[in-house]
């Protein structure tokens, strides 16, 4: 093999290692000062699937943590900080709320839809979280709900926790094909 | 120059063994580097010369029995005071001590005066007052991960162990303020991980605790009145807790009676209208990472939480 060959190949896997180091650092961001906007769609969100006539596309927007296990930790913490878990489960297992961690959506497994339900409240019981909480904070909960039940990469997602679990990592849960199931 | 935070300067029984084994064992210490030192320079000087002298295999002899007897008579010594006075530490025993619960939190330290009554105990974070001349009990919790507690001028460190209780006793015996500090790295903002100790004299202690049991007063002028508004609506009383109005967070520092301590964010700032204001604005830039949102208050919005924040003393 000639040298000229071989400098290029340098140069090609140094420009690769870099790229692979600037994609990892999304994922390491401690994004703490920011306050991001909140889902554009949350007032004409929509939190089912049927439509009259021909389906209106609106582009969806996603969490702006999602691939970001700094901002899906925090959502962790604050799953028990704000008492999610008090209704949904300390493992999004269901209580005297929905589970998480389930295949079954009532108001939509997308980004903007699970942001619209923190945000507005669901009847019947979800308290509307809207101006009392960041929306930083309301979108890393949206982040951690999909980790629940697999919905993000699994190198993003939390692992293990520092004590015992009853449950898998976040990191460790199968994806779930979500099925929108409305409120019964 | 201040001595708030100083194993040289004793303030209570406990610091003053701790300090007094330091010493012993720094003159110990002083007097073998003399030693050895001396014995150098002697060789040193000497030189060439002194492969020329037949010394008697006697005086070899005595030399090294005497030099080994010297350093285990001084080994002998530290061990003895380190023992007893290891021994001797958190031994403060006393049936109807004050007991004050410390929780550390990723980073700030949660305090809790118990009482049987509910409604006699105090909370407050940060700053632990105690009388001067009795004993006192710490009760040691940790909510996330090992933190230690160490206030040199009163006590030596001990860790705060998720899930278990540990116990710390001590005596302030000069009334003054002193620091404390996190001994344990527990994560990003360690090093602002402070509190301060205050030791009154037992009057002025009791009338701290009767002050600290009521609950916030309600504010006077409007500006106040929709501070309190905000801090009730908004996202402070998602986690901060304020006696006698609706904010009831119990996952950040109490502020009941915010205004009458000397720091913010556990010690990392003084508490004062400036640093509030930047405090409240901006807690990600004074101590980056710690647990408080930026809340995004407008500028008319955060005056009047300022003016609240500052009647609860």
């Amino acid at each position: 093999m000639s040298r000229p060959n071989v400098v290029a190949r340098h140069l090609v896997f140094t420009f690769l290692a870099c790229v692979l180091c600037v994609a990892a650092c999304e994922r390491e961001a401690r994004r703490y000062k920011e306050l991001p906007a909140a889902a554009n769609r949350e007032t004409g969100v929509r939190v089912t699937a049927l439509q009259p006539g021909t389906a209106q596309q609106v582009a969806e927007v996603d969490s702006p943590y999602q691939q970001n296990a700094w901002g899906l930790g925090e959502g962790k913490r604050l799953y028990s900080a704000y008492n999610c878990a008090g209704c949904h489960g300390l493992n999004g297992g269901g209580a005297i709320g929905p589970p998480l961690m389930d295949d079954k959506w009532i108001y939509g497994a997308k980004s903007d839809q699970i942001y619209a339900t923190i945000s507005q409240g669901r009847p019947d019981g979800m308290p509307s979280f809207g101006g009392h909480i960041p929306t930083s904070q309301i979108w890393q909960l949206v982040g951690y709900v999909q980790a629940m039940s697999g919905q993000v990469e699994a190198t993003t997602a939390p692992s293990r926790n520092d004590d015992q679990m009853s449950a898998l990592p976040e990191s460790r849960q199968s994806r779930q094909s979500p099925i929108q199931t409305g409120h019964r | 120059m201040s001595h708030l935070q100083s194993i040289l300067h004793p303030a209570g029984i406990e610091a003053a063994r701790i300090s007094q084994l330091w010493w012993t064992m720094f003159w110990i210490c002083t007097a073998v580097w003399i030693a050895v030192a001396v014995a150098a320079l002697i060789a040193i000087r000497r030189g060439h010369r002194a492969a020329a002298v037949h010394v008697p295999d006697r005086t070899i002899v005595r030399n090294v029995a005497t030099a080994a007897a010297i350093s285990i008579v001084a080994l002998i010594a530290l061990l003895s005071q380190s023992v007893l006075i290891g021994r001797a530490l958190n031994t403060l025993r006393s049936d109807d001590a004050l007991r004050i619960n410390v929780t550390a939190n990723q980073w700030w330290w949660d305090i809790q005066y118990d009482n049987p009554v509910p409604s006699l105990r105090v909370t407050t974070a940060n700053e632990i007052h105690i009388p001067v001349g009795k004993p006192v009990a710490f009760n040691l919790f940790s909510n996330d991960v090992i933190h230690s507690l160490w206030i040199p001028n009163l006590q030596g460190k001990i860790d705060l162990v998720p899930g278990r209780r540990n116990e710390l006793w001590l005596q302030a015996d000069k009334a003054g303020v002193y620091r404390g500090q996190c001994a344990e790295y527990c994560g990003l903002q360690h090093a602002k991980m402070a509190l301060v100790v205050v030791a009154d004299p037992p009057d002025q202690f009791e009338y701290w605790l009767a002050a600290n049991r009521a609950s916030a007063p309600a504010p006077v002028t409007p500006e106040q009145q929709r501070g309190k508004d905000i801090v009730e609506k908004g996202p402070c009383a998602m986690c901060h807790a304020i006696t006698g109005t609706l904010a009831g967070g119990r996952s950040a520092p109490d502020l009941t009676h915010i205004a009458s301590r000397s720091t913010l964010g556990a010690a990392a700032i003084p508490n004062m209208h400036g640093y509030l204001a930047g405090w409240v604005s901006d807690p990600q830039g004074i101590k980056p990472g710690n647990r408080m949102p930026p809340p995004g208050l407008s500028g008319e919005e955060l005056q009047a939480v300022l003016a609240y924040l500052e009647t609860l003393k």
